[in-house]
């Protein structure tokens, strides 16, 4: 075995292949092969690095040197300076935001400082499609521990006393649910990955899959062993080629190494697993509809009772956990419940993968312990709003949580302190919005979301969103009334409490929330017929200032609906009635004349 | 491909490729180890740096050393290539002149595991700014 002196991760996440990471790693090879380094240097694939912003990522270990937005052009200049000269390439390296200086290795950077990686332990290091370096990891050690016990309900009392609670968003106790499926006598159960993922914005599992499809492999084996079941499957969505790609090379991989199929190391135990492919609809990440899609049905919720723990996939009892959820499970084996519990809060122990986006410096992918507050999360590991605008709030829990604002910036993170803030963990998605966000405009965009999304089985979903959705609708275009608001607020929690499934009952989550935080921004939109936040196109005016515009007729020639007249030399003026608000007049204005209100 | 048939199997097979991750492992806990850096300018390589630096990391290796093995510009200390600074956990690093492979060996063998001062030590005459 070659003896390499360096190590090169590139990530191989979706989001660097798109900006070409594939051919960062040929260009890397070819090279180090023409200056006969290939035997001292060893490139490696990995998963995501969570640091989207910057990628794609290239990090060379032992030093920790983190080379952000590399092109493949680049890679000649990285091998002759870095490796051959052994001086890091200063421009590649991340510039703090604040202190303006190039941080040299990911240690310095505070991105990563406050994070702490459980799910994600391996996103970034390991090779995904070499089941060799999960095995170095100690992966399986975990599953031979359990299989070599043969007590399911020994496992079951460790993730029981463990505390995990699940990630996709409900927060129920996975031991508890584990236990009750196992209970359940039948002749063939079924344990079930949930990897719907259909948050607007969260890409957490997606980078599990695509960074540690083993660890997945692993816990579900665990979990199939605990509640009896022999079959697993993985509800995966097609649009995530890459993460179905890698999970079947790790199936693959795991079956010739015999850690899937018959006798599992010896135990007798049989598991094998297999993949289904949904078409991503978002009620398909709800338990009921997942069976339904999964079984060749439509994706529609069912009434609970019964559970999928007592009648589930093929009416067998059937146990769904979350990608995230299962990736903690084998680390909890293998350093005991005791260690995980002592992570988190009281009620939300262990740690928790957030999906930065939106107005934010370091959008990525982070793994926080619980009860950290969602200021170390926004401006410290997030690096703070962009251009220097002031934040005004976050969306947690995507379409169907709800918005947090400054005054809870120091409120720790978990599950309970989320909903009691009116808000929810969700599946971990962190929308930041800044002072130009329109609330209002917000809410309907979830809300369009939700329409988009629902079945239709139910009435409460199906037409009370809708409805709900063109109140909003009256409001943003400034023909609202103060009796809208009462009605939006009433409709809202109707649709809460009558809908079927968690969608319908939680799509309102954000519209309650933005009226409850910011009130005055509706009252404003119904009443001054204006938009606070400038974002509101029917409620924006363009206006010319007659003592700034000098008459150079640039904006009357550009306007394209002629909305705009005015003589040569002579301060011109704005038809509201014919404008359409696309702006070009003010970005055309050399003398900074037009303004919106 | 063999199958795993056992947990002994799988521990076998977990210490066979253990290895080929220290090199990683090593990076990320780099506080708490023996930090080795060689000197690798044009002066050193020309010196036989190259060939030091191949010692050591394979020294640690077959020695179960927990240490990382990196390479520098030059230090400054041209007289005196190829150069080696050792910086144990908690200790002030030490730089060492005249590091040819045998030295190296010596080295290891002395300093790192016996805690044995060796000769050649280059006296400190710098103050380093992230200090």
């Amino acid at each position: 075995m070659a003896n390499y002196k360096y190590h090169i991760l590139i990530c191989g996440g979706t989001g660097c292949r798109a900006s070409k990471s594939g051919e960062i790693v040929q260009n890397f090879k070819n090279i180090l092969k023409q200056e006969n380094l290939d035997n001292e240097i060893q490139v490696i694939t990995t998963g995501c690095f969570g640091f989207c912003e910057k990628g794609p990522i290239v990090k060379i270990l032992p030093d920790n040197t983190f080379y952000t937005q590399v092109k493949p052009e680049d890679c000649e200049e990285i091998v002759k300076e870095h490796f051959i000269k052994g001086r890091k390439v200063t421009r590649l390296l991340y510039t703090d935001p604040e202190k303006k200086e190039h941080v040299s290795d990911s240690k310095h950077m505070n991105f990563y400082k406050k994070q702490m990686r459980i799910a994600l332990r391996n996103c970034g290091f390991i090779n995904p499609e070499n089941i060799d370096e999960y095995i170095a990891r100690d992966g399986y050690a975990a599953l031979a521990k359990v299989l070599e016990q043969n007590d399911p309900q020994a496992t079951i009392d460790i993730i029981k006393k463990s505390g995990l609670r699940g990630r996709g968003g409900g927060g129920f106790p996975t031991g508890l649910k584990w236990e009750i499926a196992s209970k359940n006598p039948a002749d063939q159960k079924y344990i079930i990955c949930n990897a719907d993922e259909g948050d607007p914005g969260a890409f957490m599992d997606r980078s599990i899959l695509e960074g540690d499809p083993h660890s997945i492999i692993e816990a579900m084996t665990i979990g199939g062993f605990c509640i009896g079941a022999t079959k697993g499957l993985v509800y995966i969505r097609a649009e995530y080629p890459l993460a179905i790609q890698r999970l079947q090379i790790a199936i693959e991989q795991a079956r010739e190494y015999g850690l899937l199929g018959k006798d599992l190391l010896g135990s007798g135990f049989d598991f094998d697993l297999e993949l289904r492919y949904g078409a991503g609809a978002f009620v398909c990440g709800e338990e009921t509809a997942l069976i339904h899609s999964m079984e060749g049905q439509r994706g529609e919720p069912t009434f609970k009772p019964p559970f999928p723990a007592q009648e589930g996939y093929l009416k067998k009892p059937s146990n769904v956990n979350n990608v995230e959820t299962f990736a903690n499970i084998p680390v909890i084996i293998n350093k005991g419940w005791e260690w995980f519990s002592s992570i988190g809060t009281e009620k939300s122990k262990g740690t928790k993968v957030f999906a930065l986006a939106g107005q934010i410096n370091n959008v990525g992918l982070i793994e926080v312990p619980m009860g950290i507050t969602l200021r170390e999360v926004i401006f410290e590991i997030g690096g703070g709003i962009k251009n220097g605008k002031k934040f005004k709030a976050v969306q947690t829990g995507g379409p169907s949580g709800g918005c947090l604002t400054e005054e809870f910036l120091d409120t720790p993170i978990d599950y309970d302190n989320l909903i009691a803030a009116g808000s929810m963990m969700g599946s971990g998605g962190m929308i930041v919005m800044d002072e130009t966000s329109c609330m209002p405009a917000v809410a309907r965009f979830y809300l369009d979301f939700t329409c988009e999304e629902s079945c239709g089985k139910c009435s409460p979903c199906r037409v009370g969103n809708k409805r709900l959705c063109e109140l909003l609708d009256k409001i943003t275009s400034g023909k609202g009334t103060m009796e809208d608001l009462e009605n939006i607020k009433n409709l809202s929690q109707v649709i809460k409490d009558t809908a079927l499934c968690g969608l319908g009952q939680t799509s309102p989550n954000p519209v309650l929330s933005t009226i409850s935080h910011f009130w005055d921004e509706y009252v404003a939109h119904v009443v001054d017929k204006k938009c606070p936040a400038g974002q509101c196109k029917a409620l924006k005016q363009y206006i010319i200032d007659p003592e700034k515009c000098k008459g150079c007729t640039a904006c009357a020639r550009n306007c394209p609906v002629g909305a705009i007249k005015g003589t040569v030399k002579n301060p011109h003026e704005i038809n509201q009635e014919l404008c359409i608000k696309c702006g070009t007049c003010q970005a055309k204005c050399k003398f900074g004349a037009i303004s919106v209100q | 491909m063999d199958k795993i048939k056992s947990l002994a199997d799988l521990k076998k097979k977990r210490d066979a490729i253990q290895g080929s991750l220290n090199l990683r492992e090593n990076g990320d806990n780099s506080e708490s180890m023996i930090q080795i850096k060689v000197a690798m300018a044009t002066c050193g390589i020309a010196a036989g740096a190259k060939q030091v630096m191949e010692t050591l990391i394979e020294q640690c290796s077959s020695k179960k050393i927990d240490a990382v093995v990196t390479q520098t510009g030059c230090m400054g200390y041209c007289y005196a290539e190829p150069t080696v600074e050792i910086t144990k956990p908690g200790q002030d690093p030490i730089v060492f002149g005249h590091v040819s492979v045998e030295k190296a060996k010596e080295l290891v063998e002395k300093y790192i595991l016996n805690n044995e001062m060796v000769e050649g030590i280059i006296p400190q005459n710098y103050q380093s700014i992230d200090k």
